[in-house]
């Protein structure tokens, strides 16, 4: 299969290279990109089986993202998400890497889960995946896992994501321990005391609902735990799902003191707050909680400067049923894989990054913090790119999600950002005339 | 109106036609013969995921007075235990053609989740810590009768207001009037950040000061453990109301509490059994409004 691409404005932070190219892949490899000084005129043949041309005019091509933190729940949890549909829901983002996350059952805390992950990943997946092993054993807090062998396994990190580690002194032999390893903690920071039984952000509606607030200090206590303890062994050390605005202090703080920190956010936490949640909506029950607006606008802050350094999408499908109960024992999380970029884009049309800020922390950015090796846009690299139209308005429809998991809170929700082709080796995903 | 979900969806207005219409009722329930026919040949069904004799006695006989088929599904005959979800539970008794359910659940959102789900007509009686509406009607049914408005009025609310929703639904429909409202309590047990119309106060001499009505909350033993209170009995020292405490409310406050009360605990016997206390008028105003509540819902045609 050839396919060509003309006129796309190229932006790729791998290469550093941006500009307006014409792109052949043949094969699954780039044979060749033609960067240019002016939009040529042309006509597109039809697009026939072995050979698809598109005239890109308008349209942008960067490099395939990076999730560094999704649920494929697979093995274990197959009636929420497979790893055949996890990774057709990241192509149709436009993602053709996802981390996926080691709360799966069995826990992956043992080389064997890796391999089997990988295989499966290898037969059904349309994607890359690099699984995440979990920092201890069962995610109970209180053994190291094999940590040197899930590595060479295929593990790209640790992390016990969904629980924190309560023990202070286990946390820091990981971090000491990762050292050796050569690849980074990723910590949930939660402390599973503050939060209690709680099930949404601690506040005004939090009382109105009657529902048990979580306070911010739950996440704040923690995340200055982390970089203390990253500080004390110099270890790195990767903050997820960032959603207060004290975090992003404590994090700035240690950026500019040197600790070897580096943080995510998720689209929810600087698109909503806890007002999603008045009508009891559990589609927007998320762990962390979304929080005030104080707390968006203050993660937006941190995007622009650059102290949240990814966007990863937390993406944690759930069945139905696990959503059509009452808010307190609805399961927490958001199918996020198919909106991520769309509600990411919005930062860029309403100012907040440039186009380059943000596909650097969809790509580049977790790339460098999993010391993943990708090649970009480049002659003789493996295809692994995607062509974005920025300003197509669409309508999110949880029913066309390719993701078994149809727990969002953006159902309905009109957006601009469309990923138009993913092409990642010789498979091409066309979503030029999907919903 | 369907549903009594909770005094948050209702208006000034749909308030004073309840409680206009609970005072009819309270004059049918003076009568010899209590019952009225009205809803003969429709079925109630209270649905109890919680034990409570009180509230469940209460619709029961506010029912019966209607005319209404009972019937009672409590937690230990329930299928909860073996692990059916409340969609399924609701589905079920869906099946069995009631008209009203009356639903009792330890989930916030639990009655507006059932409502949402079922053609019938849900009246909330108590859903986790969110709202229990007909309790704070008949609060203001008989706040009412004794002073004979609302507007105008200063009430105290006093004790454990996080994990009362007797206090919430009491706020709500206080907040629709133009009232002056106080959470009065040890901070552990008041919100973090309260609603702009509530004042609050950790001392409860301030917090009752030249009050209307002092409503009193049950604090749960099981409060001392989560370290809200180091003891009932400190608690009792410094917020339980005491016979001495009368001089910094208004002459004619009156005393209210949603029961059961703990004496000794948020109320001193004095308190309880003297007169300005109207707790057992509440309990009989209870039925009135209940009455009143079904009375104006109307279930949607399945």
């Amino acid at each position: 299969m050839i396919i060509k691409i003309y006129n796309a404005h190229i932006i790729d932070p791998f290469t550093s290279k941006e500009g307006i190219a014409d792109i052949i892949l043949e094969n699954g490899i780039i044979s060749k990109v033609y960067f240019k000084k002016k939009i040529s005129q042309l006509k597109v043949s039809k697009s026939s089986s072995s050979v698809i041309e598109i005239n890109a005019k308008g349209l942008y091509v960067f490099p395939g993202l990076i999730d560094m933190h999704t649920h494929l729940r697979e093995p274990g949890y197959e009636y929420k998400e497979t790893i055949r549909t996890g990774t057709l829901a990241a192509v149709k983002g436009g993602f053709t890497s996802v981390c996926c996350m080691a709360n799966t059952n069995p826990v992956n805390d043992n080389p064997e889960v890796t391999y089997y992950i990988l295989a499966k990943a290898k037969e059904e997946g349309s994607c890359d995946v690099y699984p995440i092993g979990a920092i201890t054993k069962g995610l109970k807090g209180e053994e190291l896992s094999e940590m040197a062998m899930l590595k060479e396994a295929g593990c790209v990190a640790f992390s016990d994501d969904g629980m924190p580690v309560m023990n202070s002194m286990i946390m820091k032999r990981a971090l000491d321990y990762s050292k050796s390893v050569d690849a980074p903690i990723i910590s949930h920071c939660e402390d599973l005391a503050l939060t209690e039984d709680g099930v949404m952000n601690e506040g005004k509606i939090s009382f109105y609902l009657g529902l048990k607030g979580i306070p911010k200090a739950s996440e704040e206590v923690f995340v200055s735990r982390d970089i203390i303890l990253s500080k004390y062994s110099g270890a790195p050390l990767h903050i997820a799902h960032v959603s207060v605005k004290g975090s992003v202090e404590l994090i700035k703080r240690a950026k500019e003191e040197g600790v070897p920190v580096t943080a995510e956010t998720c689209p929810h936490y600087f698109t909503l707050t806890e007002e999603a949640i008045r009508d009891y909506n559990t589609n927007a029950k998320v762990n962390p909680p979304l929080r005030t607006e104080e707390d968006r606008q203050a993660i937006k802050e941190a995007l622009k400067e650059g102290i949240i350094d990814v966007i990863a999408t937390d993406h944690a499908p759930h069945h139905i049923d696990e959503k059509k109960v009452p808010f307190q024992e609805a399961l927490n999380g958001i199918s996020g894989l198919e909106t991520a970029l769309a509600l990411s884009l919005r930062l860029v049309h309403d100012d907040i990054l440039s186009l380059r800020e943000l596909i650097e922390k969809f790509t580049v950015n977790p790339a460098k913090i999993l010391k993943i090796n990708k090649s970009g846009i480049k002659e003789g690299a493996s295809a692994d790119l995607i062509v974005v139209d920025i300003n197509k308005a669409w309508t999110v429809d949880k029913d066309k999600f390719a993701s078994l998991g149809k727990n969002t809170p953006f159902d309905g929700w009109k957006l601009r950002g469309k990923v138009l082709l993913t092409i990642k080796g010789n498979k091409v995903f066309d979503m030029r005339k999907s919903g | 109106m369907k549903d009594l979900v909770g005094i948050k969806e209702l208006s000034r207005q749909d308030i004073e036609e309840i409680l206009n219409t609970a005072k009819a009722f309270k004059e049918v329930l003076q009568r010899d013969i209590k019952k009225v026919p009205t809803l003969r040949g429709k079925t109630a069904i209270n649905l109890f995921f919680e034990p409570s004799t009180r509230t469940r006695t209460s619709f029961e006989l506010a029912e019966k007075r209607l005319s209404l088929d009972v019937l009672n599904f409590s937690v230990s005959m329930s299928s909860v235990v073996k692990g059916e979800t409340l969609y399924d539970t609701l589905k079920t008794i869906e099946a069995y053609n009631v008209d009203y359910i009356v639903i009792r659940h330890s989930s916030s959102g639990s009655a507006k989740f059932v409502s949402e789900h079922t053609p019938a007509s849900v009246i909330n009686a108590g859903d986790g810590t969110n709202e229990h509406p007909t309790q704070a009607l008949l609060d203001a049914f008989s706040i009412l009768e004794i002073k004979g408005r609302l507007d105008g009025l200063k009430i105290a609310i006093v004790g454990d207001i996080i994990h009362s929703r007797v206090a919430r639904s009491n706020l709500y429909l206080l907040s629709k009037f133009d009232t002056d409202i106080r959470f009065v309590g040890p901070p552990t047990l008041l919100p973090v950040q309260a609603p702009d119309n509530v004042r609050i106060f950790y001392d409860l001499k301030e917090g009752i000061k030249n009050a209307d009505v002092v409503m009193l909350l049950r604090i749960q033993l099981e409060r001392q453990k989560g370290a809200f209170i180091p003891s009932l009995k400190e608690y009792f020292h410094r917020w339980g109301v005491k016979k001495e405490d009368f001089s910094y409310i208004k002459d004619d406050a009156i005393i209210m509490h949603p029961g059961p009360m703990n004496r000794g605990v948020e109320i001193s016997t004095e308190v309880a059994d003297s007169s300005r206390s109207i707790i057992l008028r509440q309990v009989t105003n209870g039925i009135a409004t209940r009455m009143a509540v079904i009375y104006l819902l109307t279930p949607r045609e399945a």
